[in-house]
């Protein structure tokens, strides 16, 4: 039963779309908060905080598909604690995914700058403008992002030691292609 | 020949209460605002200036005489952080240390019927001098005059934000100027 074995097309659609730009958000972030005053420094913070919302309304979409759907299981060959340890990275993950977003939203409207979505759809600005916030923020985003980057190299190098070195059915799961999962 | 003197001192005052007519000549700069609007990647701004002087002198009923002169000091500018503070003072956008101040000098007003008015006059910055109308209402309580007027300039006609900043998709070439000038009416010539 494939439908048992393997995440469906909307999960797994959901959940590279989500690793891309994650993939695309976080240097950003990073290049564009070095780069001195400038045109190109306004549209990259821009572009990011934009990617940012984008990512976090993925987040909401994948939420809702794991309420609504029983993920495939993970493969027997594996050891309790390992699905456990593997169960709670996921939280974390999500977590963060949540976290990240909202405290560079939050930051924004405390720097006194809010957030319009794509250039077009303002967001609501959830705090005052406050510079001693803005800083704090800024920093609790920061560490937030070095903990998903921790995070996500894990969930990263678990997935291919299964892959690759047991030789189990766990990445191929969530992998696009078309092929079966063998049991 | 006193006497006379008295009674039409008499008349003009009453003259003067019946209208309510006052010369707005004395500028309160503590309760007067200079602000800013513009939109940076779509995102609206607000700025202001710290420091800045204004002399008008504004009857409702003598229109014809009114006159204004605002000038800011744009070292003084606040655009909403520390860091943009410092890039406007710079060569490319104000370059302060040239030209320190904008100078709004009015050549008249046109009263718009109600409470609205226009002023006309030239907008002078970083050496560049434009004339500029700015539609405002005035209201007046008891001795104080209230004007509130806005008009929008376009920052590349006065060359603020050259070079790489010329670029108007970063941060848009309208800015709205905003202002709300508090005015006390002189002392009547009693006694």
């Amino acid at each position: 039963m494939s439908s048992a074995t393997r995440y469906t097309t909307t999960a797994i659609t959901l959940h590279w779309l989500a690793a891309l730009l994650i993939f695309a958000t976080f240097p950003l972030g990073v290049y564009a908060h070095e780069l001195a005053l400038s045109p190109l420094k306004l549209k990259l913070i821009s572009y990011h905080k934009w990617l940012g919302v984008t990512i976090f309304l993925l987040t909401v979409a994948r939420l809702a598909w794991r309420a609504t759907h029983t993920p495939p299981p993970l493969p027997e060959t594996i050891p309790l604690w390992q699905q456990r340890a593997a169960h709670g990275l996921h939280l974390l993950l999500y977590v963060l995914l949540f976290a990240i977003p909202l405290t560079g939203w939050l930051m924004s409207s405390a720097k006194g700058f809010p957030v319009v979505y794509l250039g077009l759809m303002q967001l609501p600005d959830l705090v005052g403008k406050d510079k001693a916030l803005g800083d704090l923020l800024m920093e609790i985003h920061e560490m937030l992002n070095f903990g998903l980057l921790a995070l996500v190299g894990m969930h990263i190098a678990a997935a291919l030691k299964h892959h690759f070195i047991e030789h189990d059915a766990t990445l191929r799961r969530m992998l696009p292609s078309g092929k079966e999962v063998e049991p | 020949m006193r006497k006379l003197q008295f009674f039409s001192l008499l008349l003009l005052a009453g003259a003067m209460c019946s209208a309510q007519a006052a010369e707005f000549n004395q500028v309160q700069i503590s309760k007067s605002t200079l602000a800013f609007a513009y939109k940076q990647m779509g995102v609206p701004l607000e700025g202001k200036f710290g420091k800045f002087t204004a002399q008008l002198t504004f009857d409702p009923a003598k229109i014809n005489t009114a006159q204004a002169r605002l000038e800011a000091d744009l070292a003084s500018i606040d655009t909403g952080s520390s860091e943009g503070n410092d890039e406007v003072s710079g060569k490319l956008w104000f370059n302060t240390k040239t030209y320190p101040a904008a100078q709004f000098v009015s050549s008249g007003v046109k009263a718009l019927g109600g409470n609205r008015y226009e002023a006309l006059g030239k907008l002078t910055i970083k050496g560049r001098s434009l004339d500029v109308s700015a539609p405002f209402t005035f209201r007046q309580e008891g001795a104080v005059g209230i004007f509130d007027g806005a008009f929008t300039l376009k920052r590349l006609d006065y060359a603020i934000g050259e070079g790489l900043w010329a670029d108007v998709s970063a941060v848009a070439n309208e800015v709205r100027i905003v202002f709300h000038i508090v005015a006390n009416a002189s002392a009547p010539a009693k006694k």
